[in-house]
């Protein structure tokens, strides 16, 4: 059950990650990859960190693809026509396989799934998984997040700087 | 002898008559409130204007609604020849769909206890109980946008392109206040999900045991702050007047819908109202204690949104629009500094409380 649900979701996930390159209009591309988001948090779901998925679709999908939807409705930007360089895309081609290659042997030489840790199924059941991650967040791992958050303080300011006219 | 939680592993088929049954009567319902949510809106406002409102179609105009839906229904379906036809034609579900959605995590009373083969089983009213149902109401909200915004930008008409960028910034920065706003109150309930903050809303108040016992712990005597910005910012996200820019049919011929006719201008309009439901319910539940109350406690529930309902109403028939600068500076220079400082005084507050 949790098998087809996956492949589905796995399969809505790609075929909408192909269309978000493949599409000529922009907002299709911005539809798609909402889509796309959608389909990760669902297997964030699967995953058993549903406040990952929850934070999956508010922040990508309800805020930062708003944000680019309403860049290309500032800009008006129409269909893209076909581009003529074909060797620019044989490279790409030629890179993607290389890298499809690379992914699928480190994939088989790995021992990634099935390896233990603490956190287990029936913790997040008891304990709550929303509860894991600020725990760990604020104890074990406070010096990265703050970091980040600095990192983010440093951006929103950067942000404030160029869009005042006079500072 | 304490009831049995009905869950799938220990009677699979009453838990999914059970699931199935709660599924449809909360759709149903929350439809049938649509229906009758423009008929009170007319009536009302109507009333407030000193005019009857709808009085021909059925008792009082009961029936007004129904003729509405068929009346839209019938009507000729036109896509404009330069719109992005996709999405044109999914718009309108992405407005009402996220409502819906919505509702699902809203409990809607206390649980239905009922005695089967011997055995007393009780059910929680409410459709799932998600634990991190507040984030999943705040995403739900945030995709409601793309509604408007896709509906705006595809008919491929100016009014409606003005009115979809309207909304989009509007939105963005409203869900802001609206999600700061409701952090100070899972820092008081030290949960994230909606069933688990009402029952942290029916202890005695602020803790106080010499108090009636009828006076219960609403969030809204703890955060009056926090309640006023959300139902404010609620207001805008749900494109209300006085902040309802985004279809100002003055300046915009009506906004991001102009294009739409039949069945599709119908789902716009669904998707306003079944969008006040969605926060009339979140309100009631987040700050008025949800099902908590001195009737049935789905009529408490069901009451506290019909009242949340006629004040969005009452709005409505009083204010003027906003202006555009006006409305930005509303929610970024004093919604957004006062939502942060109520987290912070709250976080103290809860500190010291300890």
């Amino acid at each position: 059950m949790e098998a087809i649900l996956f492949y589905l979701t796995a399969l809505v996930a790609i075929v909408s990650a192909i269309f978000v390159i493949k599409c000529r209009n922009p907002i299709n591309s911005a539809l798609n990859l909402v889509s796309t988001f959608i389909c990760l948090a669902v297997l964030y779901i699967m995953l058993e960190c549903p406040f990952m998925a929850a934070i999956q679709i508010m922040v990508y999908a309800g805020a930062i693809m708003v944000l680019v939807i309403f860049v290309i409705m500032l800009l008006n930007l129409g269909s893209i026509g076909k581009s003529s360089n074909s060797r620019g895309m044989a490279a790409g081609g030629v890179l993607a396989a290389l890298m499809l290659l690379l992914t699928n042997a480190f994939l088989r030489r790995g021992d990634v799934s099935g390896t233990g840790g603490e956190v287990t199924s029936e913790l997040i059941k008891s304990y709550g998984h929303t509860e894991l991650i600020g725990k760990a967040m604020f104890t074990d791992f406070l010096l990265p997040f703050e970091i980040a958050s600095i990192l983010l303080l440093v951006a929103i300011v950067g942000a404030v700087i160029i869009s005042k006219r006079d500072v | 002898m304490t009831p049995e939680v009905l869950t799938l592993s220990n009677t699979p088929l009453l838990y999914t008559a059970a699931m199935l049954v709660k599924v449809v009567v909360a759709f149903v319902v929350t439809l049938l409130i649509v229906a009758y949510a423009t008929w009170a809106e007319r009536k009302i406002i109507g009333r407030m204007q000193t005019r009857c409102g709808p009085t021909m179609t059925g008792y009082k105009g009961l029936l007004q609604p129904i003729a509405d839906g068929l009346k839209l229904f019938f009507k000729e379906d036109i896509i404009p020849a330069q719109a992005h036809w996709f999405a044109f034609i999914i718009a309108p579900m992405m407005i009402l769909a996220p409502a819906f959605i919505s509702i699902s995590v809203i409990p809607f009373g206390s649980d239905y206890q009922f005695t089967y083969d011997g055995i007393l089983y009780s059910v929680p009213l409410q459709v799932t109980d998600l634990n991190i149902g507040v984030l999943f109401i705040m995403a739900m909200a945030g995709l409601g946008v793309y509604g408007i915004v896709l509906g705006g930008l595809a008919s491929n008409n100016k009014y409606s392109l003005i009115g979809g960028i309207r909304s989009t910034a509007q939105m963005v920065s409203y869900e802001l206040a609206a999600g700061l706003s409701i952090i100070a109150i899972f820092m008081l309930s030290e949960t994230l999900s909606l069933r688990g903050i009402v029952s942290a809303q029916q202890l005695p108040l602020w803790g106080l045991e010499f108090l009636p016992s009828w006076v219960h712990n609403w969030y809204i005597f703890t955060q009056p702050l926090a309640f006023g910005l959300f139902f404010i910012s609620s207001i805008a996200e749900i494109n209300r007047t006085p902040f309802d820019l985004p279809e100002a049919e003055t300046e915009l011929v009506s906004g991001f819908c102009t294009e739409y006719s039949s069945m599709k201008y119908a789902l716009f309009f669904m998707g306003e109202y079944a969008n006040m439901i969605t926060i009339s319910a979140i309100g009631a539940t987040l700050f008025l204690g949800g099902w908590d109350g001195p009737f049935f406690s789905w009529m408490n529930f069901l009451f506290k949104v019909f009242a949340f309902m006629f004040v969005f109403i009452w709005i409505r028939a009083t204010f003027p629009r906003l202006r555009y600068d006006q409305l930005m500076f509303l929610g970024w220079k004093i919604m957004l500094p006062l939502a942060l400082a109520n987290v912070v005084l709250t976080g103290f507050a809860v500190l010291l409380w300890q």
